[in-house]
């Protein structure tokens, strides 16, 4: 039974609602996802039913107000909801925040009032999935020198190009893919299946976030109609602001894997004996279950923290890069140490743990590595730019 | 057609328990606070019927102070229309079918939960159909309501029993009347908001009984395992030190 730790008592710091949606949600994990994830995640597979599940629980785009289909909740909630998720599997979670911070979100944010009544209440039904294209085979940390294009033709624009590692994009009815004009300002194009030329074959062999459906998006002389270019946004802007809703939730979510990895190192190491004592009672081992709860307890309230800050709207993305970063750090720091606390059976698919560790190696990556928030904040607070 | 489902605001299942008050009291410090399962059950049960349009309202009524208040919210969310709070410590099955008596008039069908997971006291249901002096049916299984007809199920020794009646009547339900407890979804949680939940005052009335005193279970003997070849030292641990055989 999962008895996620809470020793700051930062339960007081959630609403009664809040409680509400995250007793929801993890029950909801508990049904659909924990008894078959190993599964998926074995076999390589992507659940594909949890997409329309998630829609029916409105755990898609749930901050998006109620006249798109959203449910018009608050940033904290939207972070519990990704914790929760992320206890189930980062693949899950990543299947979440795509449809909700990279694809609602730019629709909502940049569209004009049409594309949201065309797309947004069946994204938010999961009726319809999303899949957001920004990084390139050559361009991941560096998404300004894209080389994906489109020109105006006139009725239409001529989209070339290909976006690579592109999460739901095996699975996806749409995405929003940002290109370059022919004066070099990025855009945020919708495209639809069906589309001709756009394809979107999938990306096998992975070892991490086995769970979740990950492609290309290859355009091949893609004629998209003009109605499909987000209107009110224009240049890199457009992307890093999704980027910065897209890392929020996962500065929260990884929590939910750190508490599950947690979680079942303490209890393990309780009824686990070797030298005739529980292995819980050696120094080393609580040395690591101590660190462990140090560092959930920090990343609860640097979340939480976020959270008010961004439902004031007042969450610089440099505070945003900064919880990311560290809250995927330690995440992973605690993956590998409670693996180790549980020996040789840390490593099967009886255990969650495994499965976590290698899904934060995607989770460290993705969303701008681990390196780049670093970069970003030593631009922040020294004012000089380390990227070039 | 109306249906009251009582509400019982309980510890979480997994919650350590501890008592205070040399032992005559529940330490409800930290505890987290869940619907009665039974109760969750029965309130699954009665939303279903709504929204197959053989209910037209769906109320959930709770005797308990202000802390049972975000339980109720948590029912409005899973899909009750209101909810009702008899404002009052819950102190006896008597008590609190008492507090209830006052509500439930007007209903054509009240749902209780066959026990509460606290205390299984199993006596609120039965109480309240003899003082609104109405019919109860005990451990109902299954209910279904065609044209206004009631057929409801019941589990019985070693089969089933389908049953017509007429209302208002008080339905204790057990597991079976809904196949699983009803996850809120968001837009459920934020339009329970919304919704009314009405306090009333509690009525006079007396409790028939009194908590004397809480003992915990002796703790779990460790388990001690014999080899599979070992036959006769487990007999003898049977014989010498747990004096069963
Ligand atoms: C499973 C998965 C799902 C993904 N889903 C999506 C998606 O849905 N949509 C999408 O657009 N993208 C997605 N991505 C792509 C992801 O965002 C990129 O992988 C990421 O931005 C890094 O780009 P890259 O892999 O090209 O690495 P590179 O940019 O090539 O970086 C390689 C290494 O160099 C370092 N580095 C790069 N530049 C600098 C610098 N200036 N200073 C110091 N170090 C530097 C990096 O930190 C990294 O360690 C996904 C990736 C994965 C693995």
């Amino acid at each position: 039974m999962y008895n996620p730790p809470d020793y700051y008592q930062i339960d007081e710091l959630l609403t009664d609602e809040h409680k509400i949606i995250r007793e929801s949600v993890r029950e909801w994990v508990n049904r659909r996802i924990i008894p078959v994830i190993d599964d998926y995640a074995q076999r390589h597979e992507f659940p594909e039913y949890i997409i329309k599940e998630m829609g029916e629980l409105g755990a898609l785009g749930p901050y998006i107000p109620e006249k798109y289909g959203g449910a018009g909740m608050d940033q904290i909630a939207y972070g519990v909801i990704m914790t929760e998720l992320e206890r189930g599997d980062s693949a899950i979670r990543s299947a979440a925040s795509v449809q909700s911070s990279l694809v609602m979100y730019p629709i909502y944010a940049f569209g004009d009032e049409k594309q949201r009544m065309k797309y947004l209440p069946k994204l938010a039904t999961g009726e319809m999935v999303g899949a957001f294209g920004l990084t390139e085979p050559n361009h991941g940390s560096d998404p300004g020198s894209m080389t994906t294009r489109f020109e105006d033709k006139g009725d239409y624009y001529l989209l070339n190009g290909a976006k690579m590692w592109i999460t739901n994009a095996p699975i996806c009815d749409i995405a929003v893919v940002w290109a370059k004009d022919e004066s070099g300002k990025v855009r945020g194009l919708i495209l639809e299946r069906g589309m001709e030329g756009f394809t979107t074959p999938e990306t096998y062999k992975k070892w991490s976030l086995r769970a979740s459906a990950t492609g290309e998006l290859v355009f091949d002389n893609v004629k998209v109609p003009k109605e499909n270019m987000l209107p009110n946004i224009k240049g890199l802007k457009g992307p890093l602001m999704c980027l910065n809703s897209a890392r929020y939730g996962i500065a929260w979510g990884v929590i939910g894997a750190a508490m599950d990895c947690y979680d079942t190192a303490l209890r393990y190491s309780l009824e686990r004996k070797q030298f005739g004592k529980p292995v819980a009672s050696f120094q080393l081992q609580q040395k690591k279950l101590a660190e462990m709860l140090t560092e959930i307890t920090k990343m609860q309230l640097m979340a939480w923290r976020l959270g008010t800050l961004r439902n004031e709207d007042r969450a610089t993305p440099a505070q945003i890069s900064m919880a990311k970063r560290n809250n995927v750090e330690h995440t992973l720091k605690i993956a590998r140490e409670s693996r180790q606390i549980l020996g040789a059976m840390g490593i099967t698919g009886d255990f969650p743990i495994m499965r976590h560790m290698m899904n934060l190696e995607s989770v460290i990556t993705y969303e701008g590595t681990h390196d780049i928030h670093l970069l970003i904040t030593g631009h922040d607070i020294t004012g000089i730019p380390a990227f070039e | 057609m109306k249906i009251l489902v009582l509400i019982s605001n309980v510890p979480d299942t997994t919650t350590k328990i501890r008592f205070t008050g040399d032992n005559t009291a529940f330490d409800t410090s930290g505890v987290q606070w869940i619907i009665n399962p039974w109760d969750e059950l029965a309130l699954t049960r009665a939303v279903e019927l709504k929204e197959a349009g053989a209910v037209e309202k769906v109320v959930v009524a709770n005797v308990g102070e202000k802390i049972t208040e975000p339980t109720l919210r948590k029912a409005l969310a899973v899909g009750a229309d209101e909810a009702i709070r008899v404002d009052t410590e819950p102190k006896d099955s008597y008590f609190v079918a008492k507090q209830l008596a006052q509500v439930a008039k007007d209903f054509d069908i009240i749902l209780a939960g066959i026990e509460a997971s606290d205390y299984n006291g199993s006596a609120v249901g039965g109480m309240l159909a003899e003082i609104l002096d109405i019919a109860s049916v005990s451990a109902v299984s299954g209910l279904n309501i065609e044209n206004g007809e009631l057929s409801v199920n019941r589990d019985i020794d070693g089969g089933s029993q389908v049953l017509s009646i007429n209302t208002p009547v008080v339905l204790i339900v057990q597991k079976g009347i809904a196949k699983e407890p009803r996850i809120p979804a968001m837009r459920g949680i934020m339009m329970a908001r919304k919704k009314p939940l009405n306090v009333v005052p509690a009525v006079d009335a007396e409790p028939r009984t009194k908590f004397v005193k809480f003992e915990l279970p002796p703790p779990k003997a460790a388990c001690k395992m014999v080899d599979e070849d070992n036959a006769k030292e487990l007999i003898r641990l049977l014989h010498e030190e747990a004096k069963v055989i």
